[in-house]
């Protein structure tokens, strides 16, 4: 292991963390909700009784980038578009995964992950450890072992 | 269940809350980097050039998070007038271990877990768009096993 000085970005990494930490406050404090993303977007079909929050949490989150831009121009970095059929394959796979497992595990990265963890819950020690480590196992898999760039 | 709260409050609360809380949270995420799926596996490639960035991520967001919770202590509702929906302490069991591998897998194969993505679609990226298609296929096409 090498750490990546160059891309290792401390500051805005903590500040960005601190302010995840400040929306999972909120949405606590005042809806005594969980900010679980996974949990917000399941319960939009599970939970129909219960849509109005989940639909407004999800309008802050679809409307945080044109909101950002326009107060702080220039931050912030995105993806470019997959070139071709194989890359677009592999990120629909990939979502099926991630809506799947976190459908069975109640939670990702930020139900268990963030808020899972600030409350000390051992499932959500045990999700992290287990989502964290199959996802370094397929990085290391794919580009060391194989040779795929990812 | 969200029943209207009993206290008879403003019903807008929530719904202004949960918009403003699901703002700053995307906001937090493009801050430090994880709407960018190559940082994200920059952090997954721990053999490689490592970038410990989502680390520091966690560590900001479970410190405030956490201050919230203790805050959240001295009441016994939320301001809504909602209560506060818990999780209570299930085991872990293999659904839970089962379900985090495979969400594992997918977060390793694309660099993209849920709040990313849906910000990254907000942020007109393409590239989230097949994987937030196949996310929504995985959370919509199966019901929770029990109300929880």
């Amino acid at each position: 292991m090498s750490i990546a000085w160059t891309a290792f970005t401390p500051g805005s990494a903590l500040a960005g963390g601190a302010l995840i930490g400040l929306a999972a406050s909120v949405l606590w404090l005042v809806n005594g909700r969980v900010a679980g993303i996974s949990g917000i977007l399941g319960g939009l079909r599970w939970r129909p009784g219960d849509r109005g929050w989940r639909l407004a949490f999800v309008a802050g989150l679809l409307a945080a980038p044109a909101v950002l831009g326009w107060v702080a121009p220039g931050i912030g970095e995105f993806a470019p578009a997959g070139q071709g059929s194989a890359e677009v394959i592999r990120l629909f796979v990939a979502g099926l995964l991630v809506g799947i497992g976190t459908r069975l595990a109640n939670g990702c990265t930020s139900g268990h992950g963030v808020c899972g963890l600030a409350r000390l819950s051992p499932r959500s020690l045990a999700a992290v450890a287990v989502f964290m480590g199959t996802a370094f196992a397929v990085v290391f898999i794919a580009r060391h072992l194989i040779g795929v760039g990812l | 269940m969200s029943a209207p709260a009993a206290s008879g409050r403003n019903p807008l609360i929530p719904l202004a809350g949960a918009l403003v809380a699901g703002l700053i949270f995307g906001v937090g995420l493009i801050v430090a980097g994880m709407s960018n799926p190559a940082k994200v596996l920059g952090f997954l490639d721990l053999a490689g050039a490592w970038d410990p960035s989502l680390a520091l991520v966690m560590v900001g967001g479970i410190g405030v998070a956490r201050l919230g919770l203790l805050l959240g202590r001295r009441t016994r509702r939320s301001a809504s007038g909602e209560p506060f929906h818990a999780s209570g302490h299930r085991p872990v069991n293999r659904r839970l271990l089962v379900g985090s591998a495979l969400f594992g897998i997918g977060w390793g194969l694309a660099g993209y877990c849920p709040g990313p993505a849906v910000v990254a679609v907000g942020a007109g990226s393409l590239a989230a768009l097949p994987l937030v298609a196949g996310m929504l296929i995985g959370l919509w096409v199966r019901g929770p096993r029990k109300a929880d």
